[in-house]
């Protein structure tokens, strides 16, 4: 089917960009990626050398909720991603091929690009039983993954599945459901999130194969770029939550002004995500914006430490006597611990990988 | 000689599904459709609180996102007594009819287009000409010569640099029978639905704060209405969702439906395949006065036996005699034997694989073969879904669905007999949708004349402490899924879920065998269908994606308590 390898300037030139446009649309995707004016060289390099890169979405345990999530992007599109940017080679939602053709996709993709491909995770894997509460072509999810990471320059962990479980190993996790980075000896990036934002996937993505770079990862995995602060800190209804005013009941009057929700169950003082800054759906609203609190959808094990609408000092495992704020500090200052070690030890490693891959990445046109 | 295929994965569906079929003279004499995943939610949700229930089961699946969540919510207001607030009510309409109209359009372009639309055959269109086509269908403003040339120049650079998520189709298959034209016409409007989609669900994240899964509450909606205040739904939110619905409905119409048709008046002989049953099963949506009074919904509840469209039977998901659950062909065991059927507020889900150890090639000689149980209503299987909404609520008498079914079986010169097939379902999937949006404008509507009036709560707190509740109860809560009939139930003992068990469209539609060895909905449409290539069954696709299956919600059972399987844990 012609020249797969096509640089992504090389992919502009031929649909009739101009050198300018080019660089426009380099400087907004550095942007994106938190890199800044200064990084726009950076940025230039990386398109001109690298190929559409090979992609392959895997599915187990999962909802779709990510893939649908993903369709959501708006800058950039979803379609502009899957027409220029990468060449997504197997997706068992979008896909056109079904059956064995759709395994040949994902066949001749992982043993034509050993060490160049990138694998993104939606599921858990469920390990319980030889692995046959996730059978794919009459194989077990588990024996799927170990053959697509094997050679993969990098796996992306969507969603709180795939990160760390979610809904199918919450207690008492019936099927032995597991995250990926428990399973798979490259590298892994975890995008949590019930289902991650959009524009942060793509984000995380353009990251990726882009900047040819793995961002900076946190001690759990997740990109500091949009996990290190919580949703508590940057929410636009903090202000209320010093000043002491919080809505008592849903739909009372101090929620039709707006107060802070944390007595009505609010889980974030202890979740770290973007919803707050980023926002959903183009920037639209986020779950405390339109009344609800948040229920903690990107943090590890987040369906057992309900109930949901159960406010947080009497959440188990702290004393009655916390505030919300000591919570989140104590949560805050472990995490930070973490980072640092962490990042010495795998971000160095990480980033080796992955610009030894690209190294070998030689422009085509 | 019969020949058994294997397509698995099926692709361009939610989940995980696989269809073995044997083929006798090009065409199938007998299927067997299996479910390959679990993932053990109702025993999670044991023990938890059952106002939590809602963000649990809404999990079961992100392409129809917020429809478990409604079912949820549904079922433990019946259980606690209580009802919403009817602004609540309608923002909740508005968010499921919002859902109906982005599933579907989602569904037709991105995971049914390509049974019928042939990718790389539109590289040979003339670009002007399939825009003098397109605007003989409607009068939408991106159907110029310019736009269509820029998606086939899109496409032709796409293709020269590998094909990605098109690669390896079933192009250039004798069964493609659009012209070029019109076969980019479609593909350009494949990529403007795909821009379109995360428009329209703008609507979700304003009431819900986010999609995919929104948020919802036991007793109303969690979000509040204020036009003096700019942290609740004030005019500039409201404006939004307007904005929202005026696209939508530009969409559904001008590009939506005449697409549709236009495809379909290529493929008239699929009205003559894939009928598969003849009961259809609906239990009726959009309360227009409260959940209680289903005689005001917008469609109606009930069955449709033998395609006899004089009778609508009653439907009682209460009766222990009517709906039940059959496990003779699924990997589970009852406690009281293969051959009981089970109501859901007795359903156990003990699950015990007895399919052949992975890796396998082949399902044959397994007498039981998914995940799926096999559901059926008064030991009836029934098809569920867009078609059986519009065949309960026409014979029910709804005057708007019979004269949109007439004339769209008008436009295309067909009988009524043309609806139950193939195409038959993916036509009612558009008119679905077509309901959907112009309800939406209505619910849209009143809720302005509610907020205009000052009558704006969202929420009726009377019993949400679980104190309030008593010890012991049950609810059951229905709701028509964009793909069909789908139910809750649930049992509550001392403020804490004691049982909770789902039933839904696809486990209707897409179940194995039962008992008595009648076939459900994917295997009795797929027998006789003609398949031309084995090695590219493009007709079974065609036949499994007009259901749109959702495998993720069909399976979702586990019980530890139950046998656990004869096999070896491995680490």
């Amino acid at each position: 089917m012609g020249n797969a390898s096509q640089s992504i300037w090389g992919s502009m030139q031929s649909k009739g960009y101009s050198r300018r446009d080019f660089l426009q649309f380099c400087a907004v995707a550095a942007t994106m990626a938190g890199l800044g004016r200064e990084g726009v060289g950076e940025v230039v390099s990386a398109f001109d050398r690298k190929a559409k890169p090979p992609v392959v979405w895997m599915h187990f345990q999962e909802c779709t909720c990510c893939s649908e999530s993903f369709l959501r992007a708006s800058h950039p599109i979803v379609a502009d991603v899957l027409l220029d940017v990468l060449s997504l080679n197997y997706t068992e939602t979008l896909q056109a091929a079904s059956g064995f053709q759709a395994e040949k996709c994902l066949n001749d993709t992982i043993q034509n690009n050993k060490g160049k491909y990138i694998v993104l995770v939606e599921g858990a894997v469920p390990l319980h039983d030889d692995g046959v509460y996730c059978m794919i072509g009459g194989r077990t999810a588990e024996s799927i993954l170990h053959e697509v990471a094997k050679d993969a320059a990098a796996v992306i962990a969507w969603g709180s599945c795939a990160s760390n479980g979610c809904v199918q190993a919450a207690k008492p996790n019936p099927t032995g459901a597991t995250p990926i980075q428990k399973l798979v000896d490259v590298p892994v990036i975890n995008v949590p999130g019930c289902p991650p934002i959009a524009d942060v996937m793509m984000a995380v993505v353009t990251h990726l194969v882009v900047l040819g770079q793995i961002p900076s990862l946190d001690d759990q995995g997740r990109p500091k770029e949009f996990y290190s602060r919580r949703v508590h800190d940057t929410c636009y209804r903090r202000a209320n939550y010093d000043a002491g005013l919080f809505v008592e009941s849903f739909d009372d009057e101090n929620a039709r002004k707006g107060y802070c929700l944390y007595k009505v169950g609010c889980k974030g003082p202890v979740t770290y995500n973007a919803c707050s800054v980023v926002k959903w759906n183009e920037g639209t609203s986020y779950p405390i914006q339109s009344g609800h609190g948040c229920i903690g959808c990107s943090e590890a094990g987040f369906w057992d430490k309900g109930p949901f609408y159960q406010h947080l000092p009497s959440f188990p495992g702290f004393g009655i006597e916390s505030t919300a704020d000591t919570v989140g500090a104590a949560v805050g200052l472990v995490t930070l611990a973490g980072v640092a070690a962490h990042a010495v030890m795998t971000n160095v490693r990480k980033k080796k990988i992955i610009s030894e891959v690209h190294e070998d990445d030689q422009p085509e046109v | 000689m019969a020949t058994r295929i294997v397509v698995d994965p099926i692709t361009r569906i939610e989940g995980h599904l696989r269809i073995e079929a044997t083929v006798e003279n090009g065409v199938i004499t007998d299927a067997w459709s299996a479910g390959t995943m679990v993932r053990g939610l109702e025993k999670i949700l044991q023990g938890r609180d059952p106002r939590d229930a809602w963000a649990i089961t809404e999990r079961v699946c992100g392409v129809c996102t917020s429809i478990h969540a409604l079912a949820s919510v549904r079922a433990v207001e019946d259980a606690i007594g209580t009802t919403v607030p009817h602004t609540a009510e309608l923002i909740r309409n508005i968010m499921q009819t919002t859902q109906y109209v982005q599933d579907h359009v989602v569904h037709f372009y991105h995971l049914h287009a390509l049974d019928w639309v042939d990718i790389v055959n539109a590289l040979k269109a003339d670009p002007v000409k399939t825009a003098t086509l397109a605007q003989s269908l409607s009068q939408w403003d991106k159907n110029t010569p310019s736009h269509f040339m820029d998606v086939q120049r899109k496409i032709t650079t796409f293709a020269n640099s590998g094909m990605g998520i098109f690669a390896n189709g079933y192009w250039g298959h004798p069964a493609y029978k659009l012209p070029p034209e019109a076969n980019l016409l479609a593909v350009a409007h494949y990529l403007d639905a795909l821009e379109w989609q995360k428009e329209i669900v703008k609507i979700h994240a304003v009431f819900g704060g986010k999609n995919p899964h929104p948020n919802f509450l036991v007793g109303g909606v969690p979000c509040s209405i204020n036009i003096e205040e700019v942290n609740a739904i004030n005019s500039e939110r409201l404006n939004l969702v307007k904005s929202l619905i005026d696209q939508a409905d530009e969409f559904v119409h001008q590009v939506y439906l005449p697409d549709l048709l236009a495809v379909a008046s290529f493929y008239k002989d699929w009205t003559e395949i894939g009928g598969g049953l003849t009961n259809y099963l609906s239990y009726g949506e959009f309360p227009t006065q409260g959940y209680g009074n289903p005689d005001k919904f917008k469609y109606a509840r009930g069955v449709v036996l033998n395609r006899d469209l004089t009778t609508v039977h009653p439907v009682n998901p209460r009766d222990s005699q009517e709906i039940k659950e059959y496990i003779a062909h699924s990997w589970y065991a009852y406690s009281e034997g293969e051959h009981v059927g089970l109501h859901p507020w007795a359903g156990e889900t003990n699950i015990q694989y007895a399919g052949p150890k992975p890796p396998f090639t082949t399902l044959e000689g397994y007498e039981k073969y998914s995940f799926l149980k096999t559901p059926r209503w008064k030991e009836q299987p029934m098809e569920v879904g867009p078609l059986a909404r519009l065949i309960v609520s026409y014979a029910a008498g709804h005057t708007d669905v019979q004269e949109l079914v007439k004339d769209t079986l008008g436009r295309l010169q067909a009988p009524q007999g043309a609806l139950f097939s193939t195409l038959g379902r993916t036509a009612a999937r558009g008119l679905d949708a077509k309901l959907a949006v112009d309800w939406l404008k209505e619910f849209y509507g009143e809720l302005m004349q509610r907020v205009m009036t000052n009558q704006v709560s969202t929420f009726n707190n009377e019993k949400w402490e679980p104190s309030s509740w008593p010890i012991q109860a049950e609810g059951v809560g229905l709701v028509e899924a964009p793909r069909g009939a789908l139910a809750h139930w649930i049992r509550i003992r001392d403020g804490r879920i004691d049982n909770y068990q789902l039933v839904v469209p696809t486990t209707w539609n897409g179940s194995p065998r039962d008992v008595n060895q009648m076939r459900s909905a994917f295997e009795a449409s797929l027998i006789g269908t003609p398949v031309k290539n084995l090695e590219q069954p493009v007709e079974i696709l065609r036949t499994i994606h007009s259901f749109d299956p959702c495998l993720a919600c069909a399976v979702h059972l586990y019980d530890t308590e139950g046998k656990h399987l004869h096999q070896v844990h491995v680490e």
